[in-house]
């Protein structure tokens, strides 16, 4: 399993109430997993559980096994610079770097998926310039813009091409598509699924957009799996 | 290092603000550096204020007193010497040479100075500098005077004008000796010392200017004219006081005591640099405080770097939210400011000094000839480099503060990302 969550409770407080109870939920290798949920349904609290942020004091959370309660938090950082690749809803750019620095900055932090985009027999910058191909952003043009000029369709690509760099197993999108207009939605999902598949990468989609649902393998409503609601 | 890296684009993309705090940073590098380095030289200026001569010789008095009077030409002595004490002290063995000064009288606001050729000669000032002259020769005629630079400038004299001595050291004085005027021969280079301010001439002429006058007044009813004057015995019978060269300075204090206990007359010797740097001692508070002052202004410039990192914070905490999502630690992320940090404290030290060498190459030549100091451009002393260690040190003291800050925002923000 990818995730494998068990008995897990959360509170941010040992005195606070529970924000996330989660009996069981495992989510396969290669499975697009479409996670609905409205806000305060408690999805952050799982996607930062998830990415090994933040860990839980009842419970286990396990991520490509490993059991994050386990690790320390640099163990946790480690961890997730390596095996994790993560898109916010927007905004997701460094606003001085190039958009290749951009793409290109999990390998500062992880010499695993540095090691890997080299695997290709190119260099890093060549294979953020594939991986940008790849997500219709091949005009050379745009590689050299200052990322601010780019539109937000480009900005959440550019952000899509720096999660999968390196070929990380888990990608996580915390509503990626919520700033895209309803025709780019879709086809900024396809791409994400074409290079998923291309790399053998999980993807754990949150979205509150239940029009989206359709295009993945499974829905879990966390309105349903927390408990503690 | 990857986080470095990240933290010079970070400054580069914010490179307006960057620039005014690295300038604020430059610039207090400069005061600080360039006060040092005037203060030193100002003190080694005036340390050499006289140089070369190994002794002071006066009537018993302080030292300081016997040093104001006979090289700053400030205050008045209590009592001169006489001519046979001079005379004998000079035909001591060891002593090589001696210049007589004889003082009292004055032209405007300078003093007037007696002496003989042997100033010319044997005056040392700054390293080992002699006096040389702008225009002109030493004395030669009873009447012939030589002006200071300052004097020379402010009166706006030249060579062949006339000069009327004034007989005390008032500023105004109703007794002038103007029955015997003199006629400037020589002006002397500007030096920075008190000699600037100085009107020589010889020490007959002292006396040929009081041959009518007693007890500070002229006699009534007595008047010999300039050209009498000539004809009559102008040996002085007493100075004010006279500098000693030694023929080798292991006999100084031989000398000194020679003289301190010499038994015809109460005299006082002293060691010209000994009493110049307790003279400086009292009057260097100054410089103390010009130094702490420019203290402060690192530290202000500082603190405006301490204020743009703080509030560039908040903007920001998307961008730390971002590092984390990709594997940074909090600690990369304190490393990120605290590189900021000392990236702006290393550049500006760097463009400090480099604006202190450009300011020193253009100001050298005005600087020496307008207060006689000599700063040299050299390499930074160890003093300096201790105040450019503790201006680096208190860079990166001051920049762990917003990196602190970040730090604890990026663990409590985690990737949610706050604005």
């Amino acid at each position: 399993m990818v995730i494998d969550i068990k008995g897990l409770q959360f509170r941010w407080q040992p005195s606070a109430p529970l924000v996330l109870a989660i009996e069981d939920l495992t989510v396969a290798p290669g499975e697009r997993l479409f996670i609905k949920g409205a806000s305060g349904s408690g999805k952050s609290t799982l996607l930062s559980l998830i990415a090994g942020v933040t860990t839980a004091a009842v419970g286990s959370v396990r991520v490509i096994d490993h059991a994050l309660e386990q690790l320390g938090s640099v163990e946790r950082d480690h961890f997730r610079a390596d095996h994790i690749g993560y898109i916010f809803q927007m905004f997701n750019l460094i606003p001085y770097l190039s958009v290749v620095d951009n793409v290109t900055l999990p390998c500062r932090f992880s010499a695993r998926r540095r090691n890997k985009a080299r695997s290709r027999g190119r260099g890093l910058d060549a294979e953020a310039r594939r991986l940008l191909q790849h997500l219709d952003m091949d005009h050379a043009d745009l590689h050299q813009r200052a990322v601010a000029t780019l539109s937000v369709g480009q900005q959440q690509r550019v952000a899509a091409a720096r999660a999968l760099i390196g070929s990380p197993e888990l990608l996580i999108a915390d509503e990626p598509t919520s700033s895209l207009d309803a025709d780019r939605r879709e086809s900024f999902i396809r791409l994400l699924f074409d290079e998923c598949r291309a790399s053998g990468a999980t993807l754990v989609f949150v979205s509150h957009d239940a029009s989206l649902e359709h295009l993945f393998d499974r829905v879990i409503d966390l309105a349903v799996v927390n408990r503690s609601l | 290092m990857a986080i470095l890296s990240l933290a010079w684009k970070s400054l580069l993309n914010r490179r307006f603000t960057a620039l005014l705090t690295l300038v604020s940073i430059a610039l207090s590098v400069t005061l600080l550096v360039g006060v040092e380095r005037l203060r030193t030289e100002a003190r080694s200026s005036f340390a050499n204020t006289l140089s070369g001569t190994d002794l002071i010789v006066g009537a018993r008095s302080g030292p300081v007193q016997l040093l104001l009077y006979s090289v700053f030409r400030i205050g008045d002595a209590t009592n001169n010497l006489s001519w046979e004490s001079y005379q004998d002290i000079a035909a001591h063995p060891k002593v090589a040479w001696t210049v007589p000064i004889s003082l009292g009288d004055s032209h405007r606001e300078f003093r007037v100075l007696g002496t003989t050729e042997a100033y010319f000669e044997h005056y040392r000032y700054g390293r080992d500098r002699r006096l040389s002259f702008e225009e002109g020769q030493p004395f030669s005629d009873l009447y012939d005077a030589v002006l200071g630079a300052e004097v020379a400038d402010t009166l706006g004299y030249q060579i062949g004008d006339a000069i009327i001595v004034a007989h005390g050291a008032g500023e105004v004085s109703f007794a002038k000796h103007d029955d015997k005027p003199f006629r400037v021969l020589g002006i002397l280079e500007r030096t920075g010392t008190p000699v600037d301010r100085t009107v020589h001439v010889s020490l007959e002429a002292i006396e040929a200017i009081h041959v009518d006058w007693q007890s500070g007044a002229p006699i009534p009813g007595l008047s010999i004219s300039a050209d009498q004057a000539r004809a009559m015995d102008l040996t002085p019978k007493a100075i004010t006081a006279f500098l000693v060269g030694l023929e080798s300075k292991i006999a100084t204090f031989q000398v000194q005591r020679f003289v301190n206990e010499y038994p015809e007359e109460p005299l006082l010797a002293i060691l010209p640099g000994v009493a110049l740097s307790q003279l400086w001692d009292l009057i260097g508070v100054a410089e103390n405080a010009l130094l702490i002052v420019s203290a402060f202004v690192v530290v202000v410039g500082l603190f405006g770097m301490l204020t743009a990192l703080l509030t560039s914070l908040n903007e920001r905490r998307r961008e730390m939210a971002i590092l984390r999502s990709v594997g940074a630690r909090p600690g990369h992320v304190f490393a990120l400011i605290m590189g900021e940090a000392g990236f702006l404290t290393l550049l500006g030290v760097l463009s400090g000094m480099a604006l202190l060498y450009l300011a020193l190459i253009v100001g050298q030549p005005l600087i020496e000839s307008r207060f006689g100091i000599f700063v040299p451009i050299g390499g930074p002393t160890p003093y300096e480099w201790v105040l450019l260690g503790a201006v680096i040190a208190a860079g990166f003291l001051v920049g762990s503060i917003p990196s602190y800050r970040a730090y604890r925002l990026s663990l409590a923000d985690g990737l949610a990302v706050r604005i």
